[in-house]
């Protein structure tokens, strides 16, 4: 397999756009990516595209009609939470592989207000389990990952709330947030209830967006650089859930992740402790706090008082092994098609000190992470470095 | 004369296939020789071992033990919130995701350790009625009377 750099990103910012259409949206993103790299669609081998919601319409090609229609090979990737890393990682394996010197990959997601509890399927609605049989949504589902952290080791409400805090003061300073207002452990603690533990600050909202990423050899790097910092992708992991006991009825969103995570480490040769920046899967506050440990940033149990001490902090705000400086997707967004992409932007911009980061570059980051997990189920981890 | 059959047949019917009415309401799983327990029987082949024919029925008992649970305050139109659920384990070693009634669910969320390990019974009760005018039956766990 060869080395694969990331040349270029894109990036719009996440929020509402009901008059731009999906393809619009991954338009934006692209050419901006494009721009970025110094480069043109013409130059371009192969184009991954995530999308969810639109998974049956050729987003990927609909983004061509927008910004280029070269003839070259469009897959269109659809994995849950992970399909823009997926794409992403389709995009790295086609350049790795030697059959393409370019590749781009796409995230997009366009999900207005609709929240994700949705309605059921067809068939007679009297069989409908939801809120019969209990309940399986997504707040319940990670909601029940942090109450099974605090059965094993007491962990309290609060340590999930001050994640949902923290998240919120990082994103005051990425102009790409969806949200970038701060709030209190009272206003987070005090919010409506969704699904115990987690309240309303503590779910990540529903929003529009869209971030791309040019994808070189080494060979076109030192052609197409110009000498300027590149982050290369040290290791590119997908894994799909193991078997476990419980996994029908209680989702298994650790297991999932820490071998992910092992495999991630070993392929970059590297441990936790080298990585400057996480940015991983807070779909929920209580997802965040179990994956501290999934990833190897703190000791097993030990999550509550890795937040204590000001763990998944930045650095200028007193913490360490900083985690979603972004904002995270409680308040940058989680647009699903988007959001793996988007994470990987992020720890792009913190290696190479990108402008669409100075406000809040990690110092002296020489290797970061973006992990994303999707349930029915995929993790995605992506270690890179410069 | 199948569809005459169907239209005089207005009994209960069970929400899964997995819930059991007679002789009494009872859970029924499948076991595979590796070990491995599903509690939905229509399976192509295990996702354990991978083998395709060795499976047998487990009838589960009506008494367990709450795992982990969540309070539900927002579900999909229609549904009656707070309420509880839980991951109940049972001593076959499976686990099932019900609702738990007879607990208060604000009470529940203040004092979560006396929830888990609390010990539950298996319920059963109506909860709807199809397009064809049966009953559809669902179950539920309650802390254990006994
Ligand atoms: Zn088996």
């Amino acid at each position: 397999m060869r080395n694969v750099y990331v040349l270029g990103t894109g990036m719009i910012k996440f929020g509402r756009y009901p008059d731009k259409t999906v393809p619009q949206l991954g338009g934006q993103a692209a050419i901006l990516a494009l721009r970025d790299a110094g480069i043109s669609i013409k130059d371009v081998g192969m184009f991954a595209c995530g999308n969810l919601q639109q998974s049956n319409a050729m987003v990927g090609q609909r983004i061509l009609q927008q910004i280029g229609q070269t003839g070259i090979p469009v897959i269109n990737v659809t994995n849950a939470c992970a399909t823009g890393s997926t794409a992403f990682r389709e995009a790295y394996m086609s350049v790795a592989s030697g059959m393409y010197d370019i590749a781009m990959a796409v995230g997009v997601e366009q999900m207005g207000k609709a929240g994700l509890l949705g309605g059921a399927g067809g068939g007679d609605p009297a069989y409908v389990t939801e809120g019969k049989l209990g309940s399986g949504t997504m707040p319940v589902v990670f909601g029940q990952a942090g109450i099974e952290h605090m059965r094993k080791y007491g962990t309290k409400l609060e340590h999930f709330a001050k994640i949902s805090v923290k998240s919120h003061k990082h994103a005051t300073k990425n102009p790409f947030s969806q949200y970038r207002n701060e709030v209190s452990l009272e206003d987070v603690m005090n919010a409506r209830m969704i699904a115990y533990p987690n309240t309303l600050y503590m779910c990540c909202p529903t929003g529009d967006g869209a971030a791309a990423a040019i994808l070189v050899s080494e060979d076109k790097l030192k052609q197409l650089a110009g000498g300027r910092k590149r982050a290369k992708v040290a290791a590119s992991v997908l894994t799909s859930d193991p078997w476990t006991d419980r996994d029908l009825t209680l989702p298994d969103v650790s297991t999932l992740t820490r071998r992910a995570s092992k495999q991630a480490y070993e392929t970059a040769g590297i441990g936790p402790k080298d990585i400057a920046l996480t940015e991983l899967h807070d779909c929920f506050a209580t997802a965040e706090l179990v994956h501290y440990e999934n990833l190897g940033l703190c000791g097993e149990g030990e999550a509550g008082k890795f937040i204590d001490s000001g763990g998944g902090m930045h650095p200028s705000l007193g913490g360490h092994d900083p985690v979603n400086v972004s904002g995270g997707l409680l308040s940058k967004g989680h647009p699903l098609g988007a959001t793996g992409v988007a994470n990987i932007c992020e720890v792009v911009w913190h290696l190479t000190q990108d402008d669409r980061a100075k406000d809040r570059l990690v110092p002296n980051a020489k290797a970061g992470q973006a992990h994303v997990i999707g349930l029915g189920s995929a993790c995605t981890i992506h270690v890179l470095t410069v | 004369m199948a569809e005459q059959a169907q239209a005089t047949d207005t009994g209960p019917r069970p929400i899964v296939p997995w819930l059991k009415l007679a002789p009494k309401p009872h859970l029924e799983a499948i076991k595979c020789a590796c070990g491995a327990i599903y509690i939905d029987p229509k399976r192509v082949a295990c996702s354990k071992c991978g083998e395709t024919d060795k499976f047998t029925p487990l009838p589960l008992s009506d008494k367990g033990k709450v795992y982990v649970f969540s309070v539900v305050h927002q579900s999909y139109p229609g549904i009656k919130t707070p309420f509880v659920t839980a991951i109940v384990d049972l001593p076959e070693g499976i686990s099932v995701r019900a609702t738990l009634t007879d607990v208060d669910p604000e009470q529940a969320q203040k004092e979560p350790n006396k929830i888990f390990n609390l010990p539950v019974e298996l319920v059963t009760g109506v909860a709807a009625k199809d397009r064809e005018g049966h009953d559809v039956v669902a179950f539920s766990y309650r802390p254990s009377k006994n």
